[in-house]
């Protein structure tokens, strides 16, 4: 054979490989790149047009190859294989399948809030009150008010709804409660006689476990990652004592003698000693392993970690009472309350079936199967949980918190995680002095938050 | 001819997969993310406008920026010399002739550990050792050092310089590594004839040691800049840039702007800043390496 043409030919062989494995390459980024623009939002790929046709018919058959995706981050808070299990249920009543995609709560919010920017989020998702209003106004999350009444849904049955300009746009699937916990035997320890009810106890029976304990009175995670603690851990004595931060849905931080009081006890709390160390950069899960090594007295915290905390320290020695109240209060004190709630997003192909999803996590069995696991309060108010193999103390939490109204007042606001990191450091920049007065504070901060309310 | 053209054109389709995965992962999101930062914000407007340089005015003009760029350059120059100091120290110690193998082995190993750790693993092992009930007020305090708690990562007078400790001790190992590679590359007629002539140990560290490991210790140089101007896990999951702006760094401040205040047009812009910065020292990067070639 002519050995030019032999040259010729394995480079031709060499040319035609080479156009194989672009041809190979560039397949495989189509197919990719369909998948994450179609699905990330939406279900996947192989349902066909007619079960996409008939996916409002409701039957089960027609809707065999549709898959929602469910973001959340409960899945790995429930016990294991429970949400698995209840959204397994959806699936045999529907044919409709859930695919759920569980990470941290952290986690979980960062890639809600990529796959809302980039217009890939999960089909249903779990959100938290304070992520509402954004994911609202940049038209990432559906309308639910419209879903419900396409699909003649009975809200009333709802023990709440989040509404951006009158819209619902998440649904509380379950609620927690923040009490507060109390460590018996520091209190024991240090001489305290009765549970303090009021802030002049709290504050008289902290100072006194702070002096004779050494261990801290009170805990307060103040880290600006996770500003949280301005909504569980400072409001909540806010809204004990019936007070707000808001008027008329706008910030009311000045000429706000409920909210200076509270400003002026919490820095009393600080000024004296009682409050435990490294607040600064403490966060929620630090503060509980404080309390369960039963280096805290009191703390304010989610009943969602009452298992936790009686699996990590079941000899410790807690109860469970109500935030004590500003001296002198006698009305019907808030509570503070966090929720698991759910919403679908705009971009789903798929908002009816999503929306059917909703409404069978919300039906009063599934709905009460899901607070019982999730040692919480239903979403539904006509769901009747079954606490009777129920913790002791969870039932006593049950018993405040139905003496009290259930408050997060956080729930909705514009940018409402940095609404409380602001606050947080202006809280911070008070107790350590460099701000003069909780007058100046406050208006600090109202000039902050009135920015993200124009 | 035809022929031709196809042979001439063969390397592209050789390159091309790699370039298209380039394009794809790297071209493509960095040009968004220059644009995203001369338009009004983005995202959240479905219709932005071109606004030219006013998302850079507006991040310039924010206090916290200010805050976190003096931070990241004291963390960032505290962790870039530290590291040096140690990579060198430790890398010296295990090429050291007076150790037997198998007692360099074990402490390579133990010298290399915080390498093999993430930076979940990593925040968490230092929150615990520098909570105030921890190890490290412990020690101290056993010693007679200081008697109160010293709130290291919730002090605004502590907290950067913990932050920049732990991401030293997080480091170093890279370094190490390196500079003992470098250093059982130095052929030892060199020390040996220098020993003859009479060097002492700090002539052979400066006149042989030295010039022999400069390539390696201005690209490990150049490389930690970069790596560590970019460091957010550690920071996000110790203090969070806390308390109030102390331990702020570019990162944490683009993150807070754009997942927190949704402010992505701004966060672009941060980035873009931030983008930069590391093409700068990335362009010396590379000019230093073809000089070697």
């Amino acid at each position: 054979m002519n050995p030019f043409k032999l040259d010729h030919l394995k480079a031709l062989n060499k040319t035609a490989f080479s156009i194989l494995f672009i041809a190979s390459i560039m397949i495989a980024l189509v197919g990719c790149s369909g998948s994450s623009s179609d699905n990330g939002a939406t279900a996947t790929q192989n349902q066909t047009e007619t079960a996409a046709n008939d996916s409002n018919t409701g039957g089960k058959g027609s809707k065999k190859d549709i898959t929602l995706e469910f973001q959340q981050w409960w899945g790995v808070e429930l016990p294991d294989g429970v949400l698995q299990q209840i959204v397994d249920g959806f699936t045999a009543q529907t044919g409709v399948k859930i695919k759920l995609l569980s990470n941290p709560y952290a986690d979980t919010k960062t890639q809600i809030a990529a796959g809302a920017a980039a217009g890939t989020m999960a089909d249903v998702v779990g959100l938290d009150g304070s992520w509402v209003y954004d994911f609202a106004k940049h038209e990432s999350i559906a309308n639910l008010t419209d879903l419900m009444k396409a699909d003649g849904y009975d809200d009333s049955q709802l023990s709440d709804q989040i509404r951006v300009d009158g819209n619902t746009y998440m649904i509380p699937v379950v609620n927690f409660a923040y009490p507060m916990y109390v460590n018996l035997d520091i209190v024991k320890e240090a001489g305290v006689e009765s549970i303090p009810k009021t802030w002049s106890e709290f504050k008289e029976a902290t100072k006194k476990i702070s002096t004779s304990t050494g261990k801290a009175g009170w805990a307060i995670p103040l880290s600006t990652e996770s500003p949280s603690g301005i909504q569980n851990n400072f409001m909540s004595w806010l809204w004990a004592s019936g007070g707000s931060m808001l008027k008329d849905g706008k910030p009311a931080l000045t000429n706000n003698a409920d909210l200076g009081a509270t400003v002026a006890f919490v820095k009393g709390l600080f000024d004296s000693g009682v409050v435990a160390k490294g607040s600064n950069s403490m966060k929620e899960a630090d503060m509980v392993g404080e309390f369960t090594n039963g280096r805290v007295a009191f703390m304010t915290d989610s009943l969602a970690h009452l298992t936790l905390i009686k699996k990590e320290a079941p000899q410790l020695n807690f109860d469970i009472i109500p935030v004590p109240v500003k001296d002198g209060f006698a009305g019907k004190s808030g509570m503070d309350v966090a929720n698991w709630g759910i919403g679908i997003a705009e971009n789903s192909k798929y908002k009816a079936e999503a929306m059917k999803f909703v409404e069978y996590l919300m039906s009063p069995e599934v709905n009460a199967k899901l607070a019982v696991y999730a040692n919480a309060f239903p979403g539904n108010s006509k769901a009747e949980p079954d606490y009777s193999a129920a913790d002791p103390l969870f039932l006593k939490a049950y018993d405040i918190y139905k003496t009290c109204y259930a408050v997060n007042e956080f729930t909705g606001l514009p940018t409402s995680e940095e609404l409380m990191r602001s606050f947080d450091e202006q809280l911070q920049l008070y107790l350590g002095g460099d701000t003069s007065s909780a007058t100046d504070m406050l208006a600090e901060t109202q000039n902050i938050w009135q920015d993200a309310f124009k | 001819m035809r022929v031709e053209k196809i042979r001439r054109s063969e390397p592209y389709f050789y390159l091309a997969p790699t370039i298209i995965l380039m394009v794809i992962l790297l071209i493509i999101p960095i040009i968004m993310v220059v644009r995203y930062s001369f338009y009004d914000n983005v995202i959240i407007n479905k219709h932005p406008q071109f606004i030219g340089f006013e998302n850079f005015a507006k991040v310039f003009h924010n206090k916290s920026f200010s805050a976190a760029a003096k931070n990241t350059l004291i963390f960032v120059g505290g962790s870039v010399i530290v590291h040096l100091f140690i990579g060198m120290t430790f890398a010296m110690l295990l090429n050291t002739k007076y150790l037997s193998a198998k007692t360099k082995a074990l402490f390579r190993v133990i010298f290399a550990l915080p390498w093999m750790f993430t930076a979940s693993v990593i925040a968490i092992l230092w929150k615990m050792l520098l909570d105030p009930h921890g190890v490290v007020n412990y020690l101290l305090e056993i010693f007679n050092l200081n008697s109160t708690q010293v709130e290291w990562l919730a002090s605004r007078d502590f907290a950067l310089l913990s932050v920049t400790i732990i991401n030293i001790w997080a480091g170093y190992p890279f370094y190490m590594v390196s500079i003992l590679a470098g250093l059982q590359g130095i052929p030892s007629d060199l020390y040996e004839s220098s020993a003859i002539d009479g060097a002492s140990a700090v002539q052979h560290f400066f006149r042989i040691t030295i010039p022999q490991l400069k390539p390696i210790l201005i690209s490990l140089l150049m490389l930690d800049f970069v790596w560590t101007l970019q460091q957010f896990a550690l920071i996000w999951m110790t203090t969070g840039g806390g308390p109030i702006h102390s331990t702020e760094m570019l990162s944490t401040f683009i993150y807070k702007l754009g997942f927190s205040k949704y402010q992505y047009s701004q966060a672009s812009a941060s980035a873009v800043i931030l983008l930069v910065i590391c093409s700068i020292v990335a362009f010396f990067y590379v000019r230093h390496q073809r000089g070697q070639e």
